[in-house]
């Protein structure tokens, strides 16, 4: 697949239209995504758009708009009027949006075309996309594997060719894990630099939507075009927010070399540092690093984030949206709604959110939870005092295979890299820094790079050069 | 945990559990309850303070009408699982039995 620049020419140029890649784009879904799985629906109609957009290229050129006639998928959590919005839930497998999301608004105001919707583990809770109550997604390059999640449909449309980037949501590394798996490039922004209203909430303060792309350039483009403030999301940041990090010509990357000495794959430990002594060899200096709070960070997280699970949705009670399931009175019609209407995992997270949000038990979890939050960001800041970039593997090992991980703790773990980010608020990047091999197929490795709050375009610049240019 | 507890959790989450769901989840919570007890640690070893608020708080928007009437009325009942004309339906809330 070319990347959103090459179509972008090709579109000026008159090489290629807009309509002849909806077009292949339909048929590459045809004809990959019955045994991938990567679609929950495909917006045919969508065509018309094509259709329009091929025309505004032969009166406009170069002056259309950045993302005119890009096709882009659209993790299902994330609301198109008219479109429906299931969450990969039961609960909403019928809810249509009443309204676009904010960055919705915006891709389209850039000129992209939505082609279609993508799997997701339910309510983007889940590392493989296994936990969609619409069927699993499997790895478009091995197919026994999973694809990542929880935004795994989107990463395996993109990894398919299908098309040139899909837009994901991350609340502890569903954009990074999932890019990992695939081979793709996933961006994490800071938390607040891209607009939440129109995102159906999972965990409130750790939430943000980004890119799964080809190239950290493309990556760069969407993500200019969804970020900003936004007066329907009263968490968005202004550029005056954080002090802007600017772009340099050599960094300092710090290796948390104590965090990466045990649970992760061999195989994955040998890529990442010969991915640290290729950063040496272009002139960065390397320095390791203590991060003693981070490495508990995941227990962290796994108290903040079922506690605003629990929350949120208790907004579905089968009374204003939603499926329904009638009964005699309103606590049955709850109960029953919410049985019948999540599955596993969510009912899990929602058990342990209530638990550690009781009176009893709040002070224990969720207060000591807060607390340790704001301290791994006085770390973390500690930390950027005297480096640029904090790396580490994206995940601790490939792709998994499809119903390996069976335990919710060893699936837990998985997120041990990632989560620590969306706890702090600081942007990451993941993006293939090798390949591993599992029986006899290469499977990708994602490296992540994590910046200070508002380094977001120091990021994707040193990521453009190291990734994009290394050919 | 016990069964009695994740029976009253989901009484209190509004979620009905099978019997097999009880006795799986009772497992499952006691073992990550154990892993993120971990948490104590952090905050004990360290020096703890109250959480900071966010850099950006008290955020108002303007006191404004965006929408004009009717403009939604239509497509968020027809999401409702029971209306009557352009009112939604639900249950009674006062039992008036007794």
């Amino acid at each position: 697949m070319l990347t959103i620049s090459e179509l972008r020419k090709k579109f000026v140029s008159g090489e290629l239209t807009p309509l002849q890649v909806f077009d292949n784009a339909l048929e590459a879904i045809k004809e990959k995504d019955g045994e991938v799985h990567a679609f929950l629906e495909v917006y045919e109609d969508a065509r018309e758009e094509a259709i329009i957009a091929t025309e505004r290229f032969l009166k406009e050129g170069d002056s259309a708009p950045v993302l005119l006639g890009i096709p882009l998928a659209v993790k299902n959590n994330i609301l198109i009027k008219g479109r429906k919005a299931t969450a990969s839930s039961k609960i909403l497998e019928n809810y249509v949006a009443t309204y676009d999301a904010t960055i919705i608004r915006k891709l389209r105001a850039a000129g992209a075309i939505f082609i279609g919707a993508t799997n997701m583990d339910e309510f983007a809770m889940g590392g493989s996309t296994e936990n969609s109550a619409f069927g699993v997604t499997k790895n478009p390059l091995d197919l026994s594997r999973v694809p990542g999640g929880s935004s795994g449909g989107s990463a395996a449309s993109v990894a398919m060719g299908i098309v040139p980037a899909a837009i994901g949501t991350d609340t502890g590394g569903s954009i990074r894990q999932p890019a990992s798996f695939c081979g793709l490039v996933g961006f994490k922004p800071t938390y607040g630099a891209v607009s939440r209203f129109g995102l159906i909430a999972m965990g409130s303060s750790l939430d943000q939507a980004g890119p799964l792309t080809n190239s950290v350039a493309d990556a760069e483009l969407i993500n200019s075009v969804i970020a900003g403030l936004d007066v329907n999301d009263a968490t968005t940041i202004d550029k005056d927010t954080y002090v802007v990090e600017l772009v340099k010509e050599k960094y300092t990357f710090g290796i948390p070399t104590k965090f990466l000495a045990d649970g992760i794959d061999d195989d994955v430990l040998k890529t990442f540092n010969e991915h640290v002594e290729s950063l040496k060899s272009l002139g960065h200096a390397v320095v390791d690093i203590d991060l003693p709070l981070f490495e508990k960070g995941l227990a962290a997280y796994y108290i903040v984030m079922p506690a605003e699970v629990s929350s949120n949705l208790a907004r579905f009670d089968g009374m204003r949206y939603g499926l329904s399931v009638e009964a005699d009175n309103l606590l049955d019609v709850y109960q029953k709604t919410r049985a019948l209407g999540f599955g596993k995992e969510v009912k899990r997270r929602i058990l342990l959110g209530t638990y550690v949000l009781s009176s009893g038990y709040y002070d224990a979890y969720y207060g000591k939870a807060e607390l340790a939050r704001g301290m791994m960001r006085d770390e973390l800041k500690e930390i950027f005092k005297s480096v640029d970039f904090i790396l580490t593997p994206t995940a601790p090992t490939p792709a998994f295979k499809i119903g390996e991980q069976e335990d919710p703790l060893a699936m837990y773990r998985q997120d041990i890299f990632t989560v620590p980010v969306n706890l702090t608020g600081v942007p990451a990047i993941s993006f293939p820094m090798g390949k591993v091999q599992r029986e006899g197929i290469d499977l990708p490795v994602g490296v992540q790079y994590i910046a200070p709050h508002g380094g977001d375009a120091r990021l994707l610049s040193v990521a453009k050069k190291i990734y994009d240019d290394r050919l | 945990m016990n069964q009695d507890e994740v029976k009253h959790l989901a009484n209190l989450s509004r979620i009905e559990l099978s019997p097999a769901e009880i006795e799986t989840f009772t497992k499952e919570m006691s073992a990550i309850l154990a892993y993120v007890g971990q948490v104590k640690d952090i905050v004990d070893g360290g020096v703890s303070k109250v959480p900071t608020v966010g850099l950006r708080h008290n955020i108002f928007r303007k006191d404004e009408v965006t929408n004009t009437p009717d403009q939604y009325t239509q497509d968020i009942l027809g999401e409702m699982p029971k209306t009557d004309g352009r009112y939604m339906v639900v249950k009674k809330i006062l039992n008036t039995d007794t």
